[in-house]
């Protein structure tokens, strides 16, 4: 097999190579060696129900402050985008993409009969089924199905977590789920999982049986475990993130966005967004892990040249109710806010109308996109993949990218 | 037979020595047939064998096996409540209409923190039945059917009274199993009954009780929903978790489900679900893909729902039918089956009883393998099969052994589980990621496990050394493999005991573990 290049002067004695011949190797590193157009997209999951009315701010909605008289955010104290709309006040760097034109806002986004369970409606956001189907497989996952038959590494999609979500999981494929490349090639590197993995003969008459499908597994995990480690030390940033796990988080992705790794879904999540009780201090805390990583990385992406190539959303799997409780919180409700980020956006700023909170149903917002219309503009105007097949079903683009 | 093979030429002597080599040969042949299929009966119909169980399991044929796991598993089993006093106490405030106004928000949050902790105790007590209980075949039942009529509850009370309905009528009647289910808090409130009103009908528990309880999709039309969901309007359930039906919410008027008329109640169509023949197909198959394997044989699944419907669902019966059957037994069917986390787990310690020091290290187990009892993903239980690996789960899984033996740390954190936690962590504060290096609560935990390795080892006591890795493949797992070439240089040889525990351990983090 063919070692690209920078993948060969990494491999090889880097203290020769640089000795040798310095100059050539930094020319090496430079931003010029990566395609640019490879374009990518960031999931940045909001767990737990952010609440969408705090973040995204009707500051001259009067039915706003009558049904949350302790918890409204008060005109003054926010990150004002438009005189009708600001950002809560924790989002200061999501305003300055807001004003460079590097961020949209597409509001009112939700699905048909909503669930108010955490766990099904994130399955029906993650698997993109209608709300009275189960579906087993998720629609990164039946994108990686779709890129990957028969290829080496399933890694055209990542999940920088522990535990792999429905999300990324395939029909035939599986994404690999590593919080850190350097871990996950240590532990795949004990002697006594490779030996195992080398040694096993597999049936090729049955390789439908389990056990093949174990080994099969097991080998694609090894495999992809090294080749993410060493594409993670080919260019790995040097931009100074946040020590949080977001920053950490990101910090990864964008190191893995300037090797030449295949790539194109990252997944990562944030939480807990469930703020049943002293909502105000919890959504502070998380939105200024959420503002300072997403400065870091989009600031990262801006110096390597990449940020045209990227495009990172947000979502939730629910917004909450519109009066606050009695407990300085919100409970479940229905239809939220996406943050859409990305130098190659075709229209920026706030994309549609703020909700209508003079037409609510039962106390919720009513949906107005549905978030696979998002998904099918995603995968294909963005990813270039056959959106229909991925989705299960025809969904009109919109015409944010 | 000696004279068949030898001619006449032998003496009487030499004849009956001979004879005997072919018998005891042939005695060898079976036992070690026995054991592998009784391996297989007691992976299927229960958790796996246990240590105790490692002699015993030569000795007897799987039907006589099989009797003795259905004697085992008659007795009515006791009820199992786990809630506390404390629990209790609050829990009867707060369904007081003259006393639960007394409650402050710090009560009703300590309401939820019991709730909470409570329902995990539910979690390892049943999960410690699986590993200790001899009624493997009703425990292993009742998981069945918890992963079939899946529903989630925060009210340890429902937990309690429906886990009690799977484990007692579980090999009993289907049309029993079924009404009590579908009369339970726990699944009424799960799928929004209590709304479920005349002239407002919810269709939820109507729609999931034919696609997903009895009959799967295809096999009605959206109108036997509508008009299902009529007839059970009014069905709902007391906050004590008993049964109650509010006439004056069901609507008695005519309706037409499947072809039948009448002014329907509930249980009227409970019984027309059941008396289509399509119910014993849906659901023999079901059983067929767990008990047996993943790729169902239509002529024997049809075969077995023939007679399951001719029994009027007997589950005894089918299940009979199922493990005493030559096929069950075939090459196929033995280690082709990926064991669920659960059976994984329980597995292990069914074979290497262990203490845990910390539960937490169980709970979070079950949560990042993708299984956790009392908390299935949705309505329609876990998919199980190939669903449960992928690279981070099985990576896991093969670690899990290591991390018993080794004192090792759990460096994983699970998903948030906000259904459960709203929110909080387990110590009621906010669930906001720690910053810096501090580590998060849940991750970096410590697994001290007590092995009892005595026991296991002393049953090991009579093999020859060269002849320990063949005899613990034997009692690990199900197909051959020759995956121990891999070992050398991995085990520690310093004494006896040493190389049984690294090879046992070795042997158990392989993918071919990972089956039975």
């Amino acid at each position: 097999m063919l070692i690209k290049r920078k993948e060969f002067l990494q491999l090889g004695s880097l203290a020769t190579a640089s000795l040798m011949f310095p100059k050539f190797l930094k020319a090496f590193e430079s931003r010029a060696l990566v395609p640019p157009g490879n374009k990518v997209v960031v999931v940045l999951q909001m767990s737990g129900g952010n609440d969408g009315l705090n973040t995204v701010i009707p500051v001259r909605n009067d039915i706003y402050y009558r049904l949350r008289p302790s918890l409204a955010i008060r005109k003054g104290q926010t990150a004002e985008l438009t005189d009708d709309v600001s950002l809560h006040p924790e989002l200061t760097a999501f305003k300055a993409l807001y004003d460079e034109g590097n961020l949209a806002i597409l509001n009112n986004v939700g699905y048909p009969n909503p669930d108010r369970s955490h766990f099904r409606s994130m399955d029906i956001w993650q698997s993109a089924s209608q709300s009275n189907q189960y579906w087993n497989t998720g629609w990164v996952g039946r994108y990686l199905d779709a890129q990957c038959s028969g290829c080496a590494h399933p890694t055209q999609a990542l999940e920088v977590d522990d535990v792999l979500s429905l999300a990324l999981k395939g029909g035939t494929n599986n994404a690999i789920a590593v919080k850190d490349p350097k871990r996950l090639f240590g532990e795949s590197n004990e002697k006594f999982f490779r030996d195992v993995s080398k040694n096993h003969r597999s049936d090729t008459h049955d390789d439908e049986k389990p056990v093949e499908y174990l080994y099969k597994t097991m080998a694609e995990t090894l495999s992809s475990a090294d080749y993410i480690f060493k594409q993670s030390r080919l260019h790995p940033s040097g931009a100074a993130y946040p020590n949080t796990e977001l920053g950490k988080g990101l910090k990864t992705i964008a190191s893995l966005i300037f090797s030449d790794i295949n790539t194109k879904v990252y997944y990562i999540s944030l939480g807990s967004f469930d703020t049943h009780v002293g909502q105000d201090a919890q959504q502070t805390k998380l939105f200024t892990q959420m503002n300072d990583a997403v400065k870091a990385f989009t600031d990262d992406l801006k110096t390597n040249g990449r940020m045209n190539d990227v495009l990172l959303f947000t979502f939730s799997e629910f917004g909450r109710r519109v009066a606050q409780n009695a407990s300085n919180g919100t409970d479940h409700g229905t239809a939220n806010n996406m943050f859409l980020i990305s130098g190659g956006l075709k229209r920026k700023g706030i994309l549609n109308v703020m909700p209508d909170l003079a037409d609510l149903n039962e106390g919720d917002l009513k949906y107005k996109v549905d978030f696979k219309n998002v998904y099918a503009t995603v995968l294909k105007n963005w990813l270039n993949a056959d959106a229909d097949l991925i989705l299960g079903g025809h969904y009109d683009l919109l015409d944010f990218v | 037979m000696a004279e068949f093979f030898f001619g006449k030429n032998l003496n009487d002597g030499f004849k009956l020595m001979i004879l005997n080599t072919v018998l005891c040969f042939k005695t060898y042949c079976m036992a070690i047939k026995n054991r592998l299929k009784n391996q297989h009966l007691l992976w299927r119909a229960g958790f796996g064998p246990a240590v105790e169980q490692l002699e015993e399991l030569e000795k007897y044929s799987p039907e006589q096996y099989y009797k003795a796991l259905v004697k085992a598993s008659d007795k009515k089993p006791e009820y199992i409540n786990v809630a506390s006093d404390d629990l209790k106490n609050i829990y009867e405030i707060s369904l007081d209409a003259g006393r639960k106004k007394n409650l402050t928000a710090e009560d009703r949050k300590e309401l939820n923190r019991l709730q909470r902790d409570a329902i995990k105790n539910l979690n390892l007590y049943w999960f410690k039945e699986m590993v200790t209980s001899s009624a493997q075949l009703r425990e292993k039942m009742a998981f069945f059917w918890h992963g079939h009529f899946a529903s989630r509850n925060n009210n340890v009370y429902y937990n309690q009274l429906l886990l009690q309905v799977f484990r007692e009528h579980g090999l009993g009647s289907l049309r029993r199993l079924l009404k009590e289910v579908s009369h339970s808090a726990s699944m009424l409130f799960f799928l929004n009954n209590q709304q479920n009103k005349k002239g407002h009908p919810n269709e939820n528990f109507a729609r999931e009780v034919m696609e997903l309880f009895t009959l799967g999709r295809g096999n009605y039309t959206e109108n036997d929903i509508k008009e299902a969901a009529r007839a059970f309007t009014g069905w709902s359930a007391n906050p004590n978790g008993s049964f109650v039906f509010r006439k004056g919410q069901h609507d008695d008027g005519s309706k037409t489900v499947l072809g039948k008329t009448g002014r329907l109640d509930g249980n009227d169509v409970l019984n027309i679900l059941l008396d289509n023949r399509q119910a014993a197909r849906f659901i023999t198959q079901k059983i067929y893909r767990f008990f047996v394997n993943d790729k169902p044989d239509t002529t024997i699944v049809n075969s077995l729902a023939d007679k399951f419907y001719k029994s009027d669902y007997n589950i005894s019966k089918l299940m009979e039918d199922i493990f005493t059957s030559d096929w069950f037994y075939i090459d196929k069917n033995i280690g082709s089956h990926i064991k669920s986390p659960i059976e994984l787990l329980v597995g292990i310690q069914r074979m290497i009883p262990m203490q845990l020091d910390n539960d937490n290290v169980m709970m979070n187990l079950q949560r990042i393998l993708g299984q956790q009892l009392l908390f299935p993903p949705n309505v329609a239980g876990w998919p199980g099969g190939k669903s449960w690996i992928d690279s981070s789960t099985l990576m896991t899984r093969m670690r899990i052994p290591q991390m018993f033996a080794d004192k090792d740390e759990l460096n994983l954190t699970p998903k948030q589980d906000d259904d459960q936690m709203m929110g909080r962590k387990n110590d009621g504060t906010a669930n906001v990621p720690t910053v810096g290096k501090k580590k998060a609560a849940s991750a970096g935990m410590i697994i001290k496990a007590k092995m009892d390795w005595p026991q296991y080892i002393s049953k090991l006591e009579s093999v020859k050394r060269e002849d320990l890795i063949p005899k613990i493949k034997q009692t690990l797992f199900q197909a051959n493999t020759d995956v121990d070439k891999s070992l050398p240089g991995t085990i520690d040889a310093s004494s006896r005991e040493s190389y049984i525990k690294s090879v046992t351990i070795q042997l158990m983090s392989t993918p071919e573990y990972q089956l039975s």
